[in-house]
């Protein structure tokens, strides 16, 4: 298990190459980029906001699309709340370290204790890669100048796509992520950069209200 | 502050917030079905905004250019079971050589 946790911390973490790059392509600084992958810590939520703003969208659409994206954390922290059953200082160390990648490493496990080491050692590795890749990528990026000169700006919805595409599974799930793409798409001509992706939620509150 | 430090700290606040929520609010008040589909459903739906938004469109406007070949070639990796770095670098070098090729 731990070196289970070990391989997804490292190839996790390594995507932090990515945002680092992402940011700064989007006119983020090397500190902000640092501080998002340190503060923020949720990669979805990370490229929502240096996606949302370069694209031209205000903060208030970054921070909405970015919490959006993370309310799926306090879910994670709902479901592993018994298991883990922290309180004090473990309990706001863990609620920073509760994403996908240690939840999913957590709840694979058998028994309550290895979940319990599933979560801390996959939740800590990735913490400590993302971020140390985090900074790499900035400043690959910063030294090679403005990324967007050379490009290389299909690199961050490619990065969105290969974090949707593991969700993609029964067909309810295609008919959303078409449904976004053609709401999405119509309504950009109309209103402010960023409400069209906001505007999206409302798609999967419909459908999985329904059903 | 910079709009750039709002966003930066205002959403890794909210961020914060929502995972520590999670784990201190009572288990009944989300055990719903309906919530769990929901919180299924709304990364899938902003994502998949999120790519054809940023791959097709310029401030307001339609745009078909090299980030459409460079998402076509991060599809082509997925299909193709391609690790996230692979289909990340593969849509950057695509769209670079089209933008400084063409």
């Amino acid at each position: 298990m731990k070196r289970d946790s070990f391989t997804v911390a490292f190839t996790v973490g390594a995507y932090g190459i990515a945002f680092g790059a992402a940011a700064i392509a989007n006119h983020f600084t090397v500190a902000q980029a640092c501080v998002l992958s340190l503060l923020l810590f949720s990669g979805a939520s990370q490229f929502a906001v240096v996606g949302v703003m370069g694209a031209g969208g205000s903060a208030v659409s970054a921070i909405a699309t970015s919490t959006l994206l993370g309310t799926r954390n306090a879910l994670y922290g709902l479901r592993l709340a018994p298991i883990l059953n922290h309180r004090g200082m473990k309990r706001i160390l863990g609620a920073q370290i509760t994403i996908d990648e240690s939840t999913g490493v957590a709840l694979a496990q058998s028994t309550d204790e290895e979940m319990r080491k599933g979560f801390w050692f996959t939740g800590i590795g990735v913490f400590i890669f993302w971020n140390i890749f985090t900074v790499l990528g900035a400043l690959g990026a910063k030294a090679i100048g403005d990324p967007s000169a050379w490009g290389l700006d299909a690199a961050v919805p490619a990065a969105f796509l290969g974090l949707l595409w593991p969700r993609l599974k029964a067909r309810e799930t295609w008919a959303v992520a078409g449904a976004a793409i053609i709401l999405s798409l119509s309504l950009t001509p109309f209103v402010p950069a960023g409400v069209p992706i906001i505007s999206c939620a409302l798609i999967s509150i419909i459908v999985g209200w329904r059903k | 502050m910079s709009p750039g430090w709002i966003a930066v700290i205002g959403a890794s606040v909210l961020a914060f917030a929502l995972k520590y929520i999670g784990s201190s609010i009572p288990q009944s008040w989300l055990a719903h079905s309906r919530i769990q589909r929901i919180n299924t459903l709304v990364p899938i739906a902003l994502l998949s905004a999120l790519v054809a938004v940023q791959t097709l469109t310029d401030k307001t406007k339609f745009v078909l250019d090299q980030r459409a070949a460079g998402v076509a070639v991060a599809i082509a990796a997925l299909i193709a079971k391609a690790p996230f770095p692979v289909v990340v670098v593969g849509a950057a070098i695509t769209s670079a050589l089209i933008c400084n090729f063409k």
